[in-house]
């Protein structure tokens, strides 16, 4: 029962006047998970993961998210990712934790355009508005864990699994087409 | 839908993005081997299964994945509470006091 990987030219998927849904270019996802002094860990990457769940910090080449009190995501480049990777062996006598590559697991769709929000609604429970700018969350998409970032007001970014992508991609098509007929 | 309030990431959020796990507060036998098959059973099947206020867990499934208490009662479906995991029961009297 293996579901085809879902590989997207990164490139526009889907287009219409209401919101646009391109894939990301592929980057590096790492998985970390830790507890108790978060000092150790900020200074070696470079970047603060304290702070609310949700909250985002970057490093200039490399971006985290809070996803839970103990989990965050990273995203970089694939230089980044490993120089992350040597940085926190280092700490890990002293500071246990968990750090794993998940770049395979996942592909990210860019969501943009005047309706983008309101075309998240469509699959999505929470209000969209509560996610500010700047900030992003894992949450529900059609039943679909997905981690979303909210780069701008217009401007998304879901991190989804390869086996719910296809899926996915079809009901955001869907949407895009729906909101594009109300414009007249 | 249910609102939950989810008490690791401070906000109030759709049942949908939530789990249920049964009933919360049942401790783990600190002796198995010196269980009976009586007291497995208790363990393992027998919930209180009350009317009112219960205290169940759930788990912010597609959200931070935390499991938490919450206080809900079981006749109207509110939400009275919820709690973190391992804090102790909330007192139920000042919960159910202001809905007299």
């Amino acid at each position: 029962m293996n579901a085809p990987v879902s590989s997207f030219t990164p490139g526009m998927l889907v287009e219409s006047p209401a919101a646009r849904v391109s894939a990301a270019v592929a980057c590096t996802r790492l998985s970390l998970r830790a507890r108790g002094d978060l000092a150790p860990f900020e200074a070696a990457l470079g970047l603060s993961l304290d702070g609310q769940i949700g909250s985002r910090s970057s490093s200039g080449v490399l971006e985290a998210m809070r996803l839970g009190p103990d989990e965050w995501i990273l995203h970089g480049s694939k230089d980044a990712a490993a120089s992350a990777v040597t940085e926190l062996a280092g700490l890990y006598a002293n500071h246990p934790h968990s750090l794993v590559d998940v770049s395979g697991r996942e592909v990210s769709f860019v969501i943009e355009g005047p309706r983008a929000a309101e075309l998240l609604t469509i699959g999505c429970p929470r209000n969209i508005e509560t996610i500010l700018p700047g900030s992003g969350r894992r949450t529900s998409f059609d039943g679909v864990t997905v981690v979303l970032w909210r780069d701008a007001e217009t401007s998304f970014r879901m991190d989804v699994w390869n086996s719910f992508a296809s899926h996915l991609l079809d009901l955001l098509a869907t949407g895009c087409r729906e909101l594009a007929a109300e414009i007249h | 839908m249910l609102l939950i309030h989810c008490p690791y990431c401070d906000e109030t959020l759709p049942e949908l993005e939530f789990t249920y796990a049964g009933e919360a507060h049942i401790a783990r036998p600190e002796n198995p081997s010196e269980m009976s098959d009586e007291d497995w059973q208790e363990f393992l099947f027998m919930r209180s299964n009350v009317k009112g206020p219960y205290h169940e867990r759930w788990r912010h499934f597609h959200g931070c994945g935390r499991y938490f208490n919450a206080v809900r009662d079981t006749v109207s479906d509110k939400f009275l509470t919820t709690y973190k995991a391992g804090a102790p029961r909330p007192d139920l009297a000042s919960l159910t006091e202001g809905l007299k």
